[in-house]
C-alpha cells in the first residue's frame, strides 16, 4: 500500500484529497488528511464579516464534510516533518510515516513579528480580519465606532489575498457613507509599496478609485512597531503615521513546523519548482496553495487553477512519467468596491493584471480593472461555488492556464 | 533599455536604471551610482551590504527582500534605512548591479 499524506484541511488540501481520491486506486494508495480542527472556513467571507454582510454562520462548515469517502482525516497539531525517514509526527506523540507528502498548510497572520501590536490596544484601537476571531471582534468595533481618523495598513508582502486591504477600504469607505458618517472619519491607506497595489497597471486604476474615494496614500512604509499609547505606527525611517483605529494586517507566515523541519525559507514557505510545485529539496514532497513559495498570488484561485495541471503532474510522476502540465501562476480574483459593484483581475507569472474583459472576449460578462454590477454578483454568488463546486473538486467552465484573449495591452505601452 | 556612461565605462541600464547585466558592475560603477542617488561616500557598511546582495543574488537567482536582508546580512534593518535610505531592498540591488526584486503579486 502507498501511503499518501495531506498537511491541512483548507482550500488546496481538500481540493487535492478530492481529485487524488478519483484518480489513485484505493487498493493501491492509502490518502490522509491532517488539521488541527474541524473548522473549515471560508476565508474571503472574513471580509464581509466586520461591516455585518456576512455572519458568522454563513462562512464555517465542518472540514470532514468536505473530506470523501475513502481519505482518513486526522485531527491533531503537526510538531515536525522527518523528510528523510518518511514522516510526520503530531505534538500527542503519533507517527504518520508517508512515501509521498502534500504541504497544504497555507499562510498566518503573525501579530506576534511586530513589536506593539499585541499591546495594550490589541482587539480595542488595533485590529485585523485575517483571523475568525478577529473579523467578528472588528464587526463589534466598527458597530460601535463613531468616527475618527482610520489607518487600513499592510506589514509586508507577500499577503493571502492581497487586494483584501483593498476591497476591506472600498468597503469602509461605503459602510461610513451609508451611516451618513463618512465626513467624520479621515482614511488613511499605509503600504510597503511605492504604489497601491504590487503591479503598475493595475496599481494605476486602483490608486484612481483610492482617491475618487478621498482616501489618502502612505507609500514606502516598512514598519518598526506600532506605538499603542501614543496610537502611532512607526517606520524604519521614522516617519510616523496616527490612527484613532487600526486595521493592520500582520506580517504572514508559513506554518512553524516547516521551519522546524528545516523545509522552509526565511518566511516558512516551501520552495519549489512554480510549474510543478515539487519541493526543490525533496522529491516525494509537493507544496501546494500558500504554504508554496511560487511568485504569484496567495489565493484561492491558485489553488485551484493549479490543482486541475497538478493532478495530472502528480500521477504522471508515481508512474515514473514526466511531469508535463506546467503551471502558469494563473490567478483570478474579485475586488469588491463597494455599493454594490466590484472589479476583477486575472494575470499570472509573466502577465501583470491589465483592463478589459473576462473569460469571453469582448463580452464577459465580468469587467477586468473596471467596476460593474456584474462583478460583485460574481463575488457573492461564489461562495455557492466553493462550498458545492471548487472544494469537491468538480469541473469548472474556467481554463486553468490564463489566456489573453479579451485583454488591452494598451497600457502597457 | 539604455547605454549609460558611469564610471568612464558603457553599461545597458532598464527603463529605472538597474543594470541589465550583472557582470558589468564594479566598485566604481556602484560609487557613480551612488551618486547620483545621494549617497556621496559609499563606506564599508554600504560595501558590505551590498556584496551581500550580490553573492545571494547569484546563489540562489533572487535577490534578498528587507525581512532576510536584516536577519542574514549582519546589518540590522533600522541601519539599513539609514545606509539606503526610503527602500533598502531595492537601493541595495541597484547599487549591486543586479535586477529589482520582484514583488509578489
Amino acid at each position: 500500500m502507498n501511503r499518501l499524506l495531506i498537511l491541512g484541511g483548507g482550500t488546496a488540501g481538500t481540493i487535492a484529497a478530492n481529485r487524488l481520491r478519483k484518480r489513485l486506486d484505493p487498493g493501491l494508495w492509502s490518502i490522509t488528511v491532517v488539521d488541527q480542527n474541524d473548522r473549515h472556513l471560508y476565508q474571503p467571507g472574513q471580509l464581509f464579516i466586520p461591516f455585518g454582510i456576512y455572519h458568522a454562520r454563513d462562512i464555517v462548515k465542518p472540514r470532514r464534510q468536505f473530506i470523501p469517502d475513502g481519505v482518513e482525516f486526522v485531527i491533531g497539531e503537526i510538531d515536525q516533518v522527518l523528510a528523510d525517514e518518511g514522516k510526520c509526527l503530531l505534538t500527542d506523540g503519533r507517527e504518520l510515516p508517508y512515501d509521498y507528502l502534500i504541504i497544504a498548510t497555507g499562510t498566518s497572520p503573525r501579530p506576534d513579528q511586530t513589536p506593539g501590536m499585541e499591546g495594550t490596544e490589541w482587539r480595542k484601537s488595533v485590529h485585523e480580519f485575517y483571523t475568525f476571531e478577529g473579523a467578528i471582534a472588528l464587526e463589534d468595533k466598527l458597530a460601535q465606532w463613531d468616527g475618527g481618523r482610520l489607518a487600513i495598513h499592510v506589514v509586508d508582502m507577500p499577503i493571502k489575498c492581497p487586494v483584501a486591504p483593498l476591497e476591506f477600504t472600498f468597503l469602509a469607505d461605503a459602510f461610513f457613507a451609508d451611516r451618513g458618517m463618512r465626513d467624520r472619519v479621515e482614511m488613511v491607506y499605509v503600504t510597503p509599496l511605492d504604489g497601491v497595489f504590487t503591479k503598475p497597471v493595475a496599481s494605476k486604476y486602483l490608486g484612481a478609485i483610492m482617491e475618487e474615494r478621498k482616501v489618502s496614500v502612505e507609500n514606502d512604509f516598512a514598519v518598526e512597531q506600532i506605538d499603542p499609547v501614543s496610537k502611532k505606527l512607526i517606520s524604519y525611517d521614522e516617519r510616523e503615521v496616527d490612527f484613532d483605529l487600526l486595521i493592520t494586517i500582520p506580517l504572514n507566515m508559513g506554518a512553524d513546523y516547516i521551519e522546524r523541519s528545516g523545509l522552509g525559507d526565511d518566511l516558512n514557505y516551501v520552495p519549489v519548482d512554480k510549474r510543478t510545485l515539487q519541493s526543490k529539496a525533496h522529491d516525494n514532497i509537493f507544496a501546494i496553495g500558500d504554504a508554496s513559495d511560487i511568485p504569484t498570488s496567495k489565493a484561492g484561485s491558485v489553488a485551484h487553477f493549479s490543482l486541475e495541471l497538478f493532478e495530472d503532474n502528480f500521477v504522471n510522476h508515481i508512474h515514473g512519467r514526466p511531469m508535463s502540465r506546467e503551471f502558469d501562476g494563473h490567478a483570478n480574483c474579485f475586488i469588491e468596491s463597494g455599493h454594490g459593484k466590484g472589479l476583477l483581475i486575472d494575470f499570472n507569472y509573466d502577465t501583470e493584471p491589465l483592463a478589459g474583459k473576462y473569460p469571453l472576449p469582448g463580452i464577459g460578462p465580468f469587467n477586468l480593472l473596471r467596476e460593474s454590477e456584474a462583478n460583485h454578483w460574481g463575488k457573492m454568488m461564489f461562495r455557492w461555488v466553493y462550498w458545492n463546486l471548487l472544494l469537491p473538486g468538480n469541473e469548472m467552465p474556467l481554463e486553468p492556464l490564463m489566456s489573453m484573449a479579451g485583454k488591452e495591452l494598451e497600457d502597457l505601452q | 533599455m539604455t547605454t549609460k556612461l558611469l564610471a568612464g565605462q558603457d553599461v545597458e541600464v532598464d527603463a529605472e536604471g538597474f543594470l541589465v547585466d550583472p557582470s558589468q558592475w564594479n566598485e566604481e560603477v556602484a560609487r557613480a551610482m551612488a551618486k547620483e542617488e545621494g549617497i556621496d561616500t559609499l563606506t564599508d557598511k554600504h560595501m558590505q551590504v551590498i556584496n551581500f546582495m550580490r553573492s545571494e543574488y547569484m546563489a540562489k537567482g533572487t535577490a534578498p527582500n528587507i525581512r532576510s536582508l536584516g536577519k542574514t546580512s549582519g546589518v540590522s534593518v533600522k541601519e539599513l534605512y539609514q545606509l539606503f535610505p526610503k527602500g533598502p531592498a531595492k537601493l541595495a540591488a541597484k547599487l549591486g548591479g543586479i535586477s529589482k526584486p520582484h514583488g509578489c503579486i
